[in-house]
């Protein structure tokens, strides 16, 4: 018996060469990993992979799919549909838009049920599966059982970290060229590129954060200078959308982008609990406030009591002087 | 046009999360309800299309008969039909068998497009549109913040984001689509609206009597504990920036 999983690569348009595989599904592979047990752990990936990143973590078979041009979520299903009537237990996806979205329509077209952004998943061995699964985008917590042949997963983004096997597996590399439907191919993605904003607000190393406290639209010049110094991205809580001070690609939180930075450099920023929603997954938390008591000080790694427009630009200005003087 | 919007009444979630004793549901004594910023978003994206090509918005909901709290708050914004498919208060109904009660409103309307919140705050399923784009035997398409339809020519075109590159999609009408908050900035209800939504007539049908078999069962819920951090307070105002660089190298974010 296997686990597929369904892996996505960084950049989404790669024509030439090996892409990376990108760290959601090396997520969903290490939950993928604890169900397939002594079994098989197959990575199903639509392009051409660097395979040795999927050796790393424990994958022994990769299906290399090619001959669907782009990213079309009904045919993607469907190949999935067929590798798993063979010899599949669980198929599992990252809890991205395009791995929720290609689990529910396998649901959809199996009538498997599907849970979505899982924590945790057991096989309990009598065909049943325990779940733990994210509600209020990870505010509550559900534990569940889940009776199907298949079981349909995804893993949720900021909930499981990537951990490599012990050792590497001997991978074995399946090329597949399905024969598609066409109208498993009316809905498909054309790809353009987007301007700067949630993408890589998700993937960022460090994120810059301003709140209601930057005051205004104006208020977040600094902000966005500190973050290019940290080479990082600048993300906005609701309340900064909401006065159209940036735009919404850029909102942290349940309905704005999860993220999982090295550091979160929270200013001016309070905490709602749906603001930590979106930055729980962050490795550490500075806050810089002038309220001490207010939750996202409370909850962070660090703190500075004060104002965000006296302390950003000593920061930026005190980390200019050090690589002027460090050189 | 006409559209059908699907919402879910979900409670207003304050400062923390509490569960009721039997660990089994929130406790609401206590707080509101609410539908998902989402799903407001879907509701305006609808009266703005119809105000544009003519027609009517029509809002559904799965839940229980205080659920009618939500339609009208959807009728103030420029709904013109309401139905409500009425569950005992108390039972939750999972994504495959609400797709299937949607399906049974949404199959005899003659609707040209569905919308939904791309997820529902509460349980979080990610399916409920594509199970009912599928009985519908319709295209869809998801987490979408950008939409333009063209009504004579019976097509849409839909867009979202997806680690840094633009996807678009080109649908024909009918279909479903699921909305991301972003998509537009929900009007506020006028007083005209609240008086009308009043008066409004809704229309109830019954909904699944029990939790179907073949989904997936929730046995219970928690609130994941919190961390229990103690901040390192690093001092006050802009003294507190050479501790800050400390920090900072500490974690390796510089060198």
């Amino acid at each position: 018996m296997t686990v597929f999983c369904l892996v996505e690569l960084d950049g989404a348009a790669v024509e030439d060469g090996p892409a990376g595989v990108s760290d959601v599904s090396l997520r969903a592979i290490t939950l993928a990993r604890g169900l397939a047990a002594s079994g098989g752990l197959a990575a199903v990936v639509f392009g051409n992979p660097t395979v040795p990143d999927l050796a790393a973590y424990g994958v022994t078979d990769v299906y290399a799919v090619s001959g669907i041009d782009g990213y079309a979520p009904l045919a993607w299903a469907r190949v999935l549909q067929r590798l798993m009537s063979e010899s599949g237990h669980a198929v599992v996806a990252a809890g991205t838009e395009r791995g929720n979205e290609v689990l529910a329509h396998l649901g959809a077209i199996t009538g498997l049920p599907m849970a979505a952004n899982c924590a945790q998943a057991v096989d309990n061995g009598d065909g049943r599966y325990a779940i733990v699964r994210q509600r209020w985008a990870g505010l509550l917590l559900e534990e569940s059982v889940l009776d199907a042949p298949t079981a349909l997963l995804t893993v949720a983004t900021d909930a499981v970290s990537p951990d490599p096997a012990e050792a590497p597996a001997s991978v074995t590399v399946h090329h597949v060229a399905p024969s598609v439907d066409g109208s498993d191919l009316v809905v498909r993605a054309v790809e353009t590129p987007a301007g700067a904003g949630g993408a890589s607000l998700a993937t960022a190393r460090v994120v810059v954060g301003g709140g209601r406290g930057v005051g205004s639209a104006d208020g977040f010049g600094p902000l966005e200078e500190l973050a290019a110094l940290l080479g990082g991205v600048v993300g906005v809580s609701r309340v900064v959308t909401s006065e159209g001070w940036r735009p919404h690609t850029m909102q942290v939180g349940q309905t704005g982008t999860k993220i999982t930075p090295d550091l979160y450099l929270a200013c001016g920023i309070s905490g709602a609990i749906q603001h930590f929603a979106g930055c729980s997954g962050a490795k550490s938390i500075i806050a810089i406030n002038t309220d001490p008591t207010a939750p996202m000080m409370t909850r962070a790694d660090y703190a500075v009591i004060g104002d965000l427009h006296a302390v950003v630009p000593a920061l930026t200005s005190a980390l200019r002087q050090r690589g002027s003087t460090s050189e | 046009m006409k559209i059908l919007v699907c919402v879910k009444r979900v409670p207003t979630v304050g400062g923390a999360i509490t569960l009721t004793a039997d660990q089994l549901a929130i406790d609401t004594k206590t707080s509101g309800f609410t539908i998902s910023p989402h799903e407001e978003c879907a509701v305006e994206e609808a009266v703005r299309l119809v105000e544009r090509f003519g027609g009517s918005v029509t809002v559904a909901t799965l839940g229980p008969a205080v659920a009618e709290e939500q339609l009208r708050a959807c009728l103030a914004l420029g709904a013109s039909g309401a139905v409500l498919i009425e569950t005992e208060p108390g039972l939750e109904v999972g994504p495959i068998a609400t797709a299937a009660a949607l399906h049974s409103v949404a199959a005899d309307g003659d609707f040209d497009l569905v919308l939904l919140g791309n997820e529902a705050s509460d349980t979080g399923d990610y399916q409920v549109g594509i199970r009912l784009a599928h009985l519908l035997g319709w295209p869809a398409a998801t987490g979408i913040k950008a939409l333009a339809v063209d009504d004579a020519a019976g097509s849409a075109s839909a867009s979202r984001t997806y680690r840094g590159v633009l996807e678009t999609f080109a649908l024909e009408l009918p279909c479903v689509v699921t909305v991301k908050e972003g998509i537009n900035l929900p009007r506020y209800p006028s007083l005209p609206g609240r008086l009308r939504a009043k008066r409004a007539a809704i229309t109830r049908v019954p909904g699944p009597a029990a939790a179907a078999d073949g989904d997936v069962r929730m046995t219970s819920l928690r609130v994941p504990d919190a961390p229990k951090k103690q901040a390192t307070v690093l001092g006050q105002g802009a003294a507190a920036v050479p501790a800050l660089v400390d920090v900072l190298v500490g974690l390796g974010v510089i060198s």
